[in-house]
């Protein structure tokens, strides 16, 4: 039987650094969730639209992004791209990273709830007189989004989860900083225990902020309770 | 200058041999473990369920970095000098059985209730009821789904490259130490990911439709 | 039975109807890719009517409504709604078609991420522009027609089929149209809930709203309607006030149709 004297007093002086890390974990999840939806929903439109070549292209882009890893889409964006003339800082490639698969994950997810609209939504909002474009705001967009929302909240806390990837090309997050903690204090086992608690602490915390979003944003959900 | 060459992709395509040994592992250990969450979570033992949720959330709260990580300096703190697949396989173990473990429980509670009350009403034991009644419908609705997460599966092995264990990622990165072409590199690597997945991508949608046809 | 019933005819608040076409239907046929649905159909709808549209499954009433609507195509004749010739692929002409022309359908097709008085308001402010307290004011008025004015929070999901489908009427009507097309509204209702959907289309009926209604309420066209249609095989094969068409069919189809017990 081996002993191991667990020692958590590098705590004391390296708290600040974790608190830190969090915070650049939630900037950098925070923003490519935002920017990950949008292009989620443009490209969930452009692939139920009527444009065969745009709908083929995104389709093409959401299975190539779900069918490759994460880890390598980092590389490519970070260490591909310069070699084909485009610098960019780790953090940006990050979140270029981040947004661009979670576009790949929300488009799919937005797409099915637009596929979900019945027919009849359409045909009775024409003959209230609404043109095409209020038509696809008022009853499929909104509605689409607001049937996938618990969906869509899941993988965003997802999203939140694979940012510690990003650590791989020293982008500023959580994980980065748990590295470097650890090669200062070698309480490597201590270190990761600390940070798996708080990317518990930060994954709470995203689905609470997310279901708040919701309740916000959906009247339905907070008024029947769902 | 080296340049990416036909020998380069040959060394990753023997690389991506372990990404598949890997996800092999990391389907039956996850499997195995992610069935008995499955029941504990439908157990009829309060403490049971509680237990199995409680990992199922853990697990699923952190990244699966943090588990690897976990792993590979747990491991080495019980004084074991192991090789990295260890760590990697138990990582990717854990990982999975949370996640198989959810979505089984999915498919137990969706064989309908009355299954349950008829195969009690012909006196079969609770073991028997899930060996002959509920887990072979269950299976049926599990396999679309699992087929899907053989994917991620797949795709999460590539994590492993970060303690050093030689699979296609990390082979990809030793490729690019040496080519010095990260673009044409790691667009290889990835095509042969998208090779690997894309199959199970379209056989597991492939059998959504037929069980969607089916019911 | 009283003696106006029996006249086919119901009492009025208004001027007497028939001076004025408000749809005219002129030889119109449509098909489905091979199949013809349509055959030369023309139908006048009159000012402040009723007209019931009946016929076997199949016999191409619901694509009728629906072409008097611009929901489908038509490959040969005319409609003519309040004046203007309908034509989908003219915009103009669509949208004047809309705002005078109002439909309730089968399935109701509420929508379900809306409230009750979302439901109505949504076209009032959206389309016809109005703030949205004058759309909430019209909405409550509407409510109250159809006697659902204790429901306007509630959504969708929580009414039941009968309150749903008077909920679509309401909406519907907020947006005063001149003509109201009904597809089988009562047809998904349980019996006990078919009846006070059937007195809200009575009601407006005596207001001398126009309607054109297709339905299997055989007992409701006879008594209410001013004029019935007898739709068969993509044809108008008979048509008249009630009276004559149930008590002195002319036709064999028709005929059997009524002693199918439909
Ligand atoms: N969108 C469509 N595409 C192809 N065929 C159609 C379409 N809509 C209707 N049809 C066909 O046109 C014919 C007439 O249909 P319609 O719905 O008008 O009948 P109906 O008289 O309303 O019958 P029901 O009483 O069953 O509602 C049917 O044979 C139907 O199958
Ligand atoms: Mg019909």
């Amino acid at each position: 039987m081996i002993s191991y004297s667990f020692d958590f007093s590098f705590l004391l002086t390296a708290w600040p650094a974790f608190l830190r890390g969090a915070w650049l974990t939630i900037v950098l999840a925070g923003t490519s969730i935002a920017l990950g939806f949008v292009l989620g929903l443009v490209c969930a439109i452009l692939r139920s639209g009527k444009s065969k070549l745009l709908s083929g292209l995104v389709g093409i882009y959401v299975e190539v992004i779900r069918n490759t890893p994460f880890l390598v889409q980092v590389f490519i964006v970070y260490f591909g791209l310069p070699s084909l003339g485009l610098r960019l800082s780790a953090e940006t490639s990050a979140v270029i990273a981040l947004v661009i698969n979670t576009g790949a994950y929300s488009s799919e997810i937005i797409r099915a709830g637009i596929d979900s609209i019945a027919k009849g939504q359409l045909e009775a909002a024409e003959c209230l007189g609404l043109n095409k474009l209020q038509v696809y705001w008022h009853i499929i967009l909104i509605p689409a989004v607001e049937r996938v929302y618990p969906a869509l909240s899941s993988q965003f806390v997802l999203l939140m989860l694979s940012s510690s990837i990003t650590s791989q090309i020293s982008a500023q997050e959580l994980t980065a900083e748990a590295n470097m903690i650890q090669s200062e204090t070698f309480r490597s086992f201590e270190v990761y225990l600390i940070v798996a608690a708080v990317y518990l602490a930060l994954s709470v915390l995203f689905r609470v902020v997310l279901w708040g979003i919701g309740q916000f944003a959906f009247v339905r959900r907070r008024k029947l309770r769902t | 200058m080296i340049t990416f060459s036909s020998t380069h992709l040959i060394y990753l395509i023997e690389a991506a041999r372990w990404t598949v040994l890997l996800s092999v592992l990391a389907f039956i250990g996850g499997g195995a473990f992610g069935l008995v969450l499955a029941l504990g979570r439908v157990s009829q033992h309060k403490w049971l369920r509680w237990l199995s949720a409680a990992y199922i959330q853990i697990i699923q709260g952190t990244p699966l970095l943090v588990v690897l990580f976990l792993a590979y300096f747990g491991l080495s703190i019980l004084g074991l000098d192991i090789p990295p697949i260890i760590a990697a396989g138990l990582s990717l173990t854990l990982y999975t059985s949370a996640f198989l473990g959810e979505i089984w429980r999915g498919c137990i509670l969706s064989v309908p209730k009355t299954q349950w009350e008829a195969s009690n009403c012909i006196g079969l034991s609770r073991m028997q009821q899930y060996r002959h009644v509920i887990l072979p419908q269950a299976a049926r609705i599990a396999i679309p789904p699992t087929v899907g997460f053989m994917v991620q599966i797949i795709k999460n092995t590539s994590i492993t490259s970060i303690i050093g264990f030689v699979e296609l990622a990390r082979a990809g990165q030793i490729v690019n130490n040496s080519t010095f072409e990260p673009f044409i590199t790691f667009v290889f690597v990835a095509i042969i990911y998208f090779a690997m997945c894309y199959p199970l991508s379209l056989a597991s949608r492939h059998f959504e439709r037929k069980l969607n046809v089916g019911n | 039975m009283s003696v106006t019933e029996a006249a086919g005819t119901r009492p009025r608040n208004e001027t007497a109807p028939g001076a004025e076409p408000i749809i005219v239907v002129d030889n119109v046929s449509k098909s489905f890719g091979p199949l013809q649905v349509l055959h030369g159909v023309s139908l006048t709808i009159e000012r402040g009517t009723m007209v019931a549209i009946v016929g076997r499954s199949g016999s191409g009433k619901s694509t009728l409504l629906r072409c008097m609507n611009a929901l489908e195509e038509i490959n040969g004749g005319t409609i003519q709604v309040c004046g203007n010739r309908v034509a989908m692929d003219d915009r103009a002409s669509v949208k004047r078609l809309r705002s005078e022309v109002g439909m309730v359908f089968q399935s109701y097709n509420l929508f379900p991420h809306l409230t009750v008085l979302r439901n109505i308001t949504l076209a009032l402010t959206v389309v016809q522009k109005k703030s949205r307290a004058d759309a909430d004011a019209i909405a409550h008025k509407v409510l109250g027609l159809v006697g659902l004015a204790d429901k306007a929070e509630a959504y969708p999901e929580q009414l039941s089929g009968g309150q749903a489908q008077r909920v679509a009427i309401a909406r519907s009507l907020a947006l005063s149209p001149k003509v109201l097309l009904f597809d089988e509204v009562t047809s998904a209702l349980d019996p006990e809930l078919t009846g006070e959907v059937l007195k809200v289309m009575e009601d407006l009926a005596r207001d001398g709203m126009t309607m054109v209604l297709v339905t299997h309420e055989m007992a409701f066209a006879r008594r209410l309607a001013d004029i019935v249609v007898f739709m068969h095989q993509g044809k108008v094969w008979e048509a008249g006030p009630p009276a004559e068409i149930f008590a002195d069919p002319k036709t064999p189809e028709l005929r059997q149709f009524l002693s199918s017990g439909l």
